[in-house]
C-alpha cells in the first residue's frame, strides 16, 4: 500500500526558482545574485520581474559572498546563488568572516548538491556542505525534500533574520508535500507513524525513506518516518519523542556521514538518550560521474539501503 | 609536423568530442571544439613528451624532463581525453565510457582514477594557473629546462584566484610557462561582455608583467608560428600569455556564434548533421 502518492516529478531547484519569482513580487527587500548559472538556478522569473534587484557576478563566488554581506547593510536580503560546491566549500572563509561571524542576513542558496547532479562528477558533487555550514555558529541549514517544500522554504527564510544555507538539487523527484504548506524553520515534519524504528531523512532521501517504510511494512515492520528539512537548528524534541517510542534510529541523507544530519543526531542522542543508530550516507569517499539513480544505488543512498539499515539497527535494540 | 596533418587529427578529435558527448547525453562540446586546434598542436607538434624506445608516449606523474600541460577549464574534458587517447596514452576504445558510471573519464578530469595524462583535478574554475605556476617552479628547482603549458577560459578570468596567480608568476620570474586564454567571448549565461566584461585582457596581463601574444586559435598555421615565437621568448624573466581568439563550437556550423552549445549534448539527428561536416581521418573509436 502506498503511504504517499504523487502526480508529478519536479526538480527542487525549480521550487527555488518559483519561490524567488514569488519573492520578486512580494518582498521588495529581496535581492538576488548569481555567478554565471542563472539557468541552472532557475532565476529567470525573478530577473524578468525585478531586473534591478538582480546582480550577475560572473564566475566569482568569493566576490558574490562579500557583495551580499555589504548589501545587507541597507536593509536588503541578498540571496546568493550558485552550485553547492562553489557556494560553500570554495568560499568558506568569505562566508565565515563576512556573513556568519559578522551576523549578516545573507541567504546562501545552492543547487546541484550531492551525487544526484550526476555526470559532472566529483568536482561538482559536494557531499560536505551540510557539515561545513552547520559548523558555523549561527548558521541555519535547510535541505528540503521536494519542489513544494523548497518553494515554501525559499519564501520563509526571507522572514527569518540571520544567515541561512538552503540546499537543493538538480534531478526531478516526486512532489508529495502539500502545495500550500507553511514552512517552519527547525520544525520537523512527521510523515509516517511507526513503533519499531525511526527513520530521520533529509532532502532527496525523504522520498526514499517513505518507500523504505512501505517495504518494511510488507515485512511487518512499522517504521516511523520524519522529514528533517532543517538540520540546524535540529528539532530534538521530535527526534527524542520518536526514538523513545521505537528504541532505534536510521538517518538518511545525500551527504558524507561526517558532518551530516546523522552526525548531528548522533551527537544529540549520545548526550541525552543513547540509542542504537545506523547511517545512510556516503562513507568518506568522493562521488563520481554517472546517472543519478545509478550513483544512488552504488553509494547506498536509496530505499533498499534504508531498509537494510533499519533491519540491522532493530537487531541491535 | 605539417599543418595539414594536424588538421586531419583535429577533424578526428572533433568527431570524438561529439560522439562522446552524444554517448552520455551530457558534457561541454562548445569549448571543446573551439580549443581542439590548440591541443592537437600541443600534443602532436609543440610539446616535448616522454616516450619509450619504440616512440610510444609513457606517463609518469612527476613528468620530469618533459613538457607538461594543465587544463584549467576542466569542463572541456572530452577534448583532453580524445587528444590523450589519440596520442597513445590510453586506448581510444575507452572514450566510449566518458561520463558513465565506473569510468576513468570522469565528467571533469581527475588523477583520482589514475588516467594516464592527467596530473591534477579541474572543473572548479580558476585554479589551474596556480597549479601550473607551482609545477613550473618545481621544474626550475629540479634543474629541468622543459616548459609548462596551461589553458584557461575567458569566463574563467572572472575568478579572483586567476589574478592572484597572474600577480605571482611575473613577481617570481616564472619564465618557463606558456599560458593560454580561450577568448571565445562566451560563458554560460551569455557573451562574456554582458555577463562580466574582461575589458582589455592584454593590457591587464601586461600591467601584471606578462609577455602577452595573440593568435587565431582556430588557425593551425597561426598556432604553429605563434608557439615558435613564444618558445623563443622563454627564459627571459617573464611568463608568457597567449590570448587566442576562437569560435565556440568551431568546425560545426550550427554550434558556432553563440553560447548555446556550451554545455548541451546533440541529439541523434544533430550528431549526424555535425559528423557530416567532419572527415573521419583516423577511424572512429
Ligand atoms: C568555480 C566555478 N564556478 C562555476 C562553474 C560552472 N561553470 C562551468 S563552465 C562555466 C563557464 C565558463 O566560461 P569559460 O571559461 O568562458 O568557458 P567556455 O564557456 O568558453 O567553455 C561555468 C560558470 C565552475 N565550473 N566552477
Amino acid at each position: 500500500m502506498a503511504l504517499f502518492t504523487y502526480e508529478t516529478k519536479k526538480d527542487t531547484r525549480s521550487g527555488f526558482g518559483a519561490g524567488m519569482e514569488y519573492l520578486s513580487q512580494h518582498n521588495p527587500k529581496v535581492v538576488a545574485l548569481c555567478a554565471d548559472l542563472i539557468g541552472s538556478l532557475k532565476l529567470e522569473g525573478f530577473i524578468k520581474n525585478s531586473p534591478e534587484r538582480f546582480f550577475q557576478t560572473g564566475i566569482a563566488e568569493a566576490n558574490m559572498i562579500g557583495i551580499s554581506a555589504g548589501l545587507t547593510l541597507g536593509g536588503f536580503i541578498p540571496y546568493a546563488t550558485t552550485f553547492a560546491n562553489f557556494g560553500t566549500g570554495r568560499v568558506y572563509d568569505q562566508i565565515r568572516q563576512s556573513v556568519a561571524y559578522s551576523g549578516k542576513n545573507v541567504k546562501i542558496c545552492c543547487s546541484h548538491a550531492g551525487l544526484t547532479l550526476g555526470e559532472d562528477g566529483a568536482t561538482h558533487q559536494i557531499l560536505e556542505d551540510i557539515g561545513l555550514m552547520k559548523m558555523l555558529p549561527g548558521m541555519v541549514v535547510i535541505n528540503p525534500c521536494d519542489y513544494n517544500q523548497t518553494k515554501a522554504a525559499t519564501i520563509a527564510i526571507a522572514e527569518y533574520e540571520g544567515p541561512v544555507y538552503l540546499r537543493f538539487g538538480r534531478p526531478v523527484v516526486p512532489v508529495f508535500t502539500p502545495e500550500d504548506q507553511k514552512f517552519e524553520i527547525g520544525k520537523a515534519v512527521h510523515l509516517v507513524d511507526g513503533t519499531d524504528v525511526t527513520i530521520l531523512a533529509t532532502g532527496h532521501l525523504v522520498w526514499e525513506a517513505i518507500q523504505a517504510a512501505e517495504a518494511l511494512l510488507e515485512k511487518g515492520i512499522k517504521a516511523e518516518v520524519i522529514n528533517i528539512h532543517t538540520i540546524k537548528p535540529l528539532d530534538v524534541q521530535a527526534i527524542l519523542a520518536s526514538v523513545k517510542k521505537t528504541g532505534c534510529v536510521v538517518t538518511a541523507e545525500e551527504h558524507q556521514y561526517n558532518g551530516g544530519l546523522g552526525d548531528s543526531v548522533a551527537q544529540y542522542l549520545a548526550m541525552n538518550h543513547p540509542t542504537p543508530m545506523e547511517f545512510v550516507g556516503v562513507n568518506d569517499s568522493f562521488g563520481e560521474s554517472g546517472k543519478p539513480a545509478e550513483l544512488m544505488e552504488k553509494y547506498g543512498l536509496n530505499a533498499e539501503a534504508i531498509v537494510a539499515k533499519a533491519i540491522k539497527v532493530m537487531a541491535r535494540k | 609536423m605539417q599543418t595539414q596533418e594536424i588538421q586531419k587529427i583535429s577533424s578526428q578529435v572533433r568527431r570524438d568530442i561529439l560522439r562522446m558527448v552524444h554517448g552520455c547525453q551530457s558534457g561541454h562540446p562548445g569549448g571543446s571544439l573551439g580549443c581542439t586546434d590548440l591541443l592537437v598542436d600541443l600534443y602532436f607538434n609543440t610539446m616535448n613528451l616522454k616516450t619509450d624506445a619504440a616512440g610510444k608516449v609513457v606517463f609518469d606523474m612527476d613528468g620530469k624532463n618533459e613538457d607538461l600541460f594543465f587544463l584549467s577549464n576542466g569542463h572541456i574534458s572530452p577534448l583532453i581525453y580524445s587528444v590523450l587517447a589519440r596520442r597513445g596514452y590510453f586506448p581510444t576504445a575507452e572514450l566510449a565510457t566518458f561520463r558513465k558510471i565506473d569510468t576513468r573519464l570522469q565528467g571533469h578530469p581527475t588523477p583520482h582514477e589514475h588516467l594516464e595524462g592527467i596530473r591534477i583535478a579541474s572543473g572548479s574554475l580558476g585554479q589551474g594557473l596556480s597549479v601550473s605556476i607551482g609545477s613550473a617552479q618545481a621544474k626550475k628547482l629540479n634543474g629541468d629546462s622543459s616548459t609548462v603549458f596551461c589553458l584557461m577560459g575567458d569566463g574563467e578570468q572572472n575568478e579572483g584566484q586567476v589574478w592572484e596567480a597572474a600577480m605571482y608568476a611575473p613577481h617570481h620570474k616564472v619564465d618557463n610557462l606558456i599560458a593560454f586564454i580561450d577568448e571565445n567571448g562566451q560563458q554560460i549565461d551569455g557573451p562574456t561582455e554582458k555577463v562580466m566584461s574582461n575589458r582589455d585582457l592584454q593590457a591587464k596581463y601586461e600591467a601584471f608583467g606578462w609577455n602577452v601574444m595573440r593568435m587565431d586559435g582556430n588557425d593551425a598555421t597561426d598556432i604553429q608560428n605563434t608557439l615558435i615565437k613564444a618558445k623563443a621568448a622563454l627564459g627571459q624573466g617573464s611568463p608568457i600569455m597567449i590570448i587566442m581568439k576562437t569560435e565556440m563550437g568551431a568546425g560545426v556550423d550550427f554550434m558556432m556564434y553563440s553560447h548555446k552549445w556550451h554545455g548541451v549534448a546533440p541529439n541523434d539527428q544533430q550528431l549526424q548533421d555535425a559528423l557530416a561536416q567532419l572527415e573521419e581521418t583516423l577511424g572512429d573509436y
